[in-house]
């Protein structure tokens, strides 16, 4: 159940982002989900890919500080009060969540959070019965 | 533990300063009385050698530097006349003439001295076969470690530099135990050795002493983790001597100083004033027994620190730190003397960068600023926002608290950073004067 996240780290100037895109893009990896958490100086990217073991070697390749992060993604009816379920079911376990993004896809909204405690949350979830994606899903989506 | 000459190199240190005020009134008067530009430089300041007494007097005198050399070039400064100089060395200038260091028989014997001194203190004795890979000729590097090697009775092998394949195959078969050569080459060494399929066991290499160029800790760790030695870090110029000036004992604590010869100074660059004990500076070199050439109040260039105790090895001789860096790229931010090897060692002690970093001094409103680059590194990047504002702020804190200056930090991409041919631009300083 865990998903590997892609974690870039860049410097705010302008061509970055698209760099590290079509980076991806020329070797066909696709991109399911992207988020970038950023300070007025620097900013995380964040991306679910469906292969990120190669992505990370081709980013590597063009120099930027790139790492793999366990995450979680949940999949839930799309309406907020399924995502605040599953974040409470978190904090009631005192599980923190370091951070969330999520997307819709049709009817359903998909989650993706980083959570302290991976192992804890996914029974947790799994406990409150709340579906989780796998890796496999996740990159097709 | 040996040690090669205990009388100087334990002596009690008032006894050592009555003999360095001793051998510095026969310097200056040998000068004053053989050297024209000494005595005029001398006389402008209304001195003569009675003014020098004691080893304190010795601020009084001029400075020396390399351009002084240039301009008396060739023998301009000898204090001897030729037909009493028996060796000539000189060292290939960057930028014009050579300088050219002239040897009496009596240097020769001092230089073979120091560098038994510094031999022994890397723990060679006559049952070492010591593999000479630093160059023969002009430069120094290969004759001062050649007569220190014999004056102990070791096996010399002087192998010269160049033709790695023949080093390994001598290394192997003469069984060498000491290996001198710079920094740089015992790194390729290792390599060769590696590629050359040679077992580590074959050889008996146990220590190295390297020098004639700047080396980082990293670098000691790379070259003593690869070649499975002790690498010692030995220091010295061609003006002063060559090699043999300075060296660590096996403890490596810093480099003793064989001050019996060579009388160490740290001066602000800037001010020119002695600092005190343990203060970063320039060190300089005023040369207290040599007669070719003898130079007061030598400018190094080299940046360093002098330690007074006496070491664990038991030696009293002052200490050294490895050369932070050359005075020339000191930089003046508010009044405060920053070097960019300052900032560096500060990087060093962190663990959760490597120092890939550079500096960018601007002056806004009138006012010095300075910004720090620094390379995220991905062994220590994790993705958390809050993990990356913690590692600049602690980044400035060290800074502060061991510069005494607030350094603006901003974390870039690996790589980003302004290179120019394959090495790292340090510093850029965009103030206009
Ligand atoms: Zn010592």
């Amino acid at each position: 159940m865990i998903i590997h996240q892609l974690s870039v780290f860049l410097e705010n100037k302008s061509g970055r982002l698209t760099e590290v895109l079509e980076t991806l893009g020329q070797e066909n990896i696709k991109i399911t989900a992207l988020s970038v958490a950023d300070t007025s100086e620097f900013g995380i990217l964040r991306l679910i890919v469906s292969d990120p073991v190669k992505a990370k070697k081709l980013l590597k390749e063009k120099s930027f500080t790139v790492n793999l992060t366990e995450v979680l993604s949940i999949i839930t009816p799309n309406e907020s009060r399924y995502y605040a379920k599953a974040l409470k079911v978190l904090s009631d376990l005192e599980i923190s969540i370091e951070y969330t993004y999520a997307f819709s896809v049709g009817e359903k909204s998909v989650i993706i959070l980083r959570a302290n405690n991976p192992e804890l949350a996914i029974k947790a979830l799994q406990d409150q019965e709340i579906e989780l994606l796998r890796a496999s899903e996740l990159y097709k989506i | 533990m040996e040690i090669w000459n205990r009388h100087i190199e334990c002596m009690d240190r008032d006894e050592l300063r009555r003999m360095q005020s001793e051998r510095l009134r026969e310097t200056v008067e040998r000068v004053y009385f053989h050297v024209p530009y000494y005595r005029q430089k001398m006389q402008e300041k209304g001195l003569s050698p009675e003014n020098i007494q004691t080893i304190d007097d010795l601020v009084k005198l001029p400075f020396t530097t390399k351009n002084d050399l240039r301009d008396n070039y060739p023998f301009g400064l000898f204090a001897i006349p030729m037909s009493e100089i028996v060796r000539l060395h000189a060292s290939s200038g960057t930028t014009g003439k050579p300088t050219v260091v002239g040897y009496s028989r009596r240097d020769i014997a001092t230089w073979s001295e120091v560098m038994a001194r510094t031999l022994t203190s890397a723990g060679a004795t006559n049952d070492d076969f010591i593999h000479i890979a630093y160059g023969y000729g002009l430069f120094t590097g290969g004759l001062g470690l050649h007569y220190g090697g014999e004056k102990i009775g070791a096996s010399v092998i002087p192998v010269s530099g160049g033709n790695t394949k023949r080093q390994l195959q001598l290394m192997h078969d003469f069984g060498s135990t000491v290996l001198a050569c710079t920094p740089s080459y015992a790194l390729f060494l290792a390599e060769a050795i590696e590629e050359s399929g040679l077992k580590r066991e074959g050889l008996r290499l146990k220590v190295g002493v390297f020098g004639a160029e700047p080396w980082t800790e990293n670098m000691r760790k790379e070259i003593e983790d690869k070649l499975q030695i002790k690498a010692i870090d030995i220091y010295g110029l061609s003006e002063i001597i060559g090699p043999g000036v300075a060296s660590e004992c096996l403890f490596q604590q810093g480099l003793h100083i064989n001050e019996d010869h060579f009388y160490p100074e740290i001066i602000d660059p800037q001010t020119l004033e002695v600092l005190p004990p343990g203060e970063t500076g320039e060190l300089v070199f005023t040369t207290i027994t040599k007669e070719g050439l003898p130079l007061i109040r030598y400018r190094t260039r080299d940046l360093t620190r002098l330690h007074y105790e006496k070491c664990i090895c038991g030696r009293t001789l002052v200490r050294m730190d490895k050369c932070l860096g050359r005075s020339d790229d000191m930089l003046i931010i508010r009044g405060v003397n920053l070097f960019p090897s300052q900032v560096e060692s500060v990087l060093l002690e962190m663990s959760e960068i490597k120092p890939h970093y550079q500096l960018i001094i601007d002056r806004i409103n009138n006012l010095d600023e300075v910004e720090l680059r620094v390379e995220v590194d991905e062994e220590f990047f994790q993705d958390k926002i809050g993990q990356l504002m913690a590692l600049r702020q602690k980044i400035q804190q060290n800074l502060e608290s061991s510069l005494g200056l607030s350094i603006k930090i901003t974390l870039v991409e690996p790589k980003t950073l302004e290179r120019s041919e394959g090495k790292a631009k340090r510093v850029i300083d965009r103030r206009t004067y």
